[in-house]
């Protein structure tokens, strides 16, 4: 099996030690997979922790046990357990993370926020803003805001930003929270054109969405996260 | 959620760290300042200690820069030879001159890393004289150099930091600081005594020079803001013990301990 995200007996729960150690489960033998070239789409109603797994495979959230498995430059490293300087590298050359918002870093230009992963992971600025040029152009985002932060943008243009920060690496793993929320059609198809084009780079994806449509059109698998429900 | 992170941890070719704290202790009297601290900072590495005033980060910062002796414990060091060398052994001679050399120290009150009545110029200067520069256009061309990437006027060069505003003053401590190309920098609380838009320039301004000159840091702030902009791991410090440690998002964004939680939960909403 050359799985490239491999979750095993996940499980999560929240101390709440400001309101008197409320302990608060959040999911339980949390268990899929992902091949390469591959979308997971995670369903369930809102609460019932697709968010939260998604951060479980960042890094963001710890897991108390179970193991979240990434094939990472050939060999599988525990995400539960690794060490900070090891999540930190695999985010660089192995997992990427589109959000719903953009953190936009004060003061840099659009242009440059998007080109960044491929600048850190050694292309050529002029190369990489290149690319980021054709992406923000593939999304509407017109020549003349390239300049500019995106910190002053609408928030349709900074998910746009975001989508495509998110999508112009070559990163073998990708996850998707929500990539589509407030986008209009034309920009939704796009986001889509560009799921389509990272499966058959042989990307391993795992998405949050909540819109029907796109669901289908760029699922190859649903998970339903309420069978890992915690009970209460 | 997550700064994709610029830094580049493991091009910097080196697993071996180059600062590792041992148990450092430090008692004053009766009272335990600091208890039995040990971590290991990497290359490029972005360590945040966290805590509230009296939890020992500062009694901390100022043991791994090797200004305080530790009650126990040790600091090791490895210098620019790649000899790892313990902080105590180091004569009062070696120790100035890695500090003059390889490490950084930007004070939260930037009198006490500037000379005031001398121009900006000589600030910057100063430390390229002390490690062996002498020749005067040379001196003055880097120094200028220096003060254009902090983003001060060159026009300014000539003049003493005392009729600077303080965002300024700040800036021209980190490019006195930095001149020399350290290789780690200790920062207690960079930020603490401006303005809030100030502060933003010059963290802004930090994070990029951090990930462009590949610097480890080790920074001392009670803002967590600050440590998560900046940070790759953070430490929180409480009763001068460490109580919970990792990667910075992770900490603040799922923080395990009481003390964290209430920490993390008394950032006022952006």
């Amino acid at each position: 099996m050359t799985a490239m995200i491999d979750v095993a007996d996940a499980r999560k729960t929240f101390t709440m030690h400001l309101q008197g150690g409320i302990e608060l489960p959040v999911v339980r033998g949390v268990t899929f997979h992902v091949n390469p070239g591959e979308c997971v789409v995670l369903s369930g109603p809102s609460g019932a922790g697709k968010s939260s797994i998604l951060k479980m495979i960042f890094g963001n959230y710890r897991c108390d046990s179970g193991r979240i498995g990434i094939r990472h430059r050939g060999t599988v490293v525990d995400l539960a357990t690794a060490e900070p300087r090891q999540v930190l590298n695999i985010r660089r050359s192995t997992i990427g993370y589109v959000s719903q918002f953009l953190r936009a870093v004060p003061r840099v230009a659009t242009i440059d926020v998007v080109a960044e992963p491929l600048i850190v992971n050694g292309l050529a600025r002029p190369d990489a803003q290149h690319r980021a040029g054709a992406l923000l152009h593939r999304l509407s985002i017109p020549e003349r805001l390239w300049q500019l932060p995106p910190a002053t943008f609408s928030g349709g243009e900074q998910q746009r930003v975001n989508i495509a920060r998110g999508f112009i690496s070559d990163l073998p793993v990708l996850l998707l929270d929500e990539p589509t929320a407030s986008l209009d059609a034309a920009n939704r198809a796009v986001v889509v054109e560009l799921v389509a084009e990272k499966k058959r780079q042989g990307v391993a994806m795992v998405a949050i969405v909540h819109d029907d449509e796109i669901r289908h059109l760029i699922a190859d698998r649903i998970v339903d996260v309420t069978s890992f429900a915690a009970a209460a | 959620m997550v700064d994709q992170d610029l830094a580049d941890l493991d091009t910097l070719g080196s697993d071996q760290p180059l600062l590792v704290a041992q148990s450092l202790s430090k008692s004053f009297g009766r009272i335990a300042a600091c208890r039995d601290v040990s971590f290991a900072l990497y290359p490029g590495e972005v360590l945040a200690i966290v805590g509230e005033s009296g939890s020992g980060k500062s009694t901390l910062l100022q043991m791994l820069s090797g200004q305080l002796a530790p009650s126990a414990g040790h600091v090791s060091y490895r210098m620019r030879d790649g000899v790892t060398r313990d902080l105590t052994t180091l004569g009062e001679a070696e120790r100035r001159f890695l500090f003059r050399t390889d490490w950084g120290f930007v004070h939260q009150d930037p009198a006490q890393g500037l000379r005031m009545a001398v121009s900006a110029g000589a600030n910057v200067g100063e430390r390229l004289m002390a490690v062996g520069w002498n020749h005067y256009g040379r001196i003055r061309e880097t120094a200028s150099d220096w003060l254009t990437r902090v983003e001060i006027d060159v026009a300014r060069i000539d003049d003493a930091p005392r009729t600077y505003s303080g965002g300024m003053r700040q800036r021209l401590q980190i490019a006195r600081n930095l001149v020399t190309e350290p290789r780690l920098v200790f920062m207690d609380e960079p930020t603490g005594g401006l303005d809030v838009s100030v502060q933003a320039r010059l963290l802004d301004l930090v994070r990029s020079l951090v990930a462009e000159l590949h610097l480890a840091v080790i920074i001392v702030t009670h803002d967590l803001a600050v440590a998560r902009l900046l940070s790759h791991r953070v430490m929180v410090m409480k009763g001068g013990r460490v109580i919970e440690t990792g990667l910075t998002d992770q900490v603040l964004d799922d923080p395990r301990e009481p003390y964290t939680q209430l920490l993390v939960s008394s950032i006022l909403p952006p």
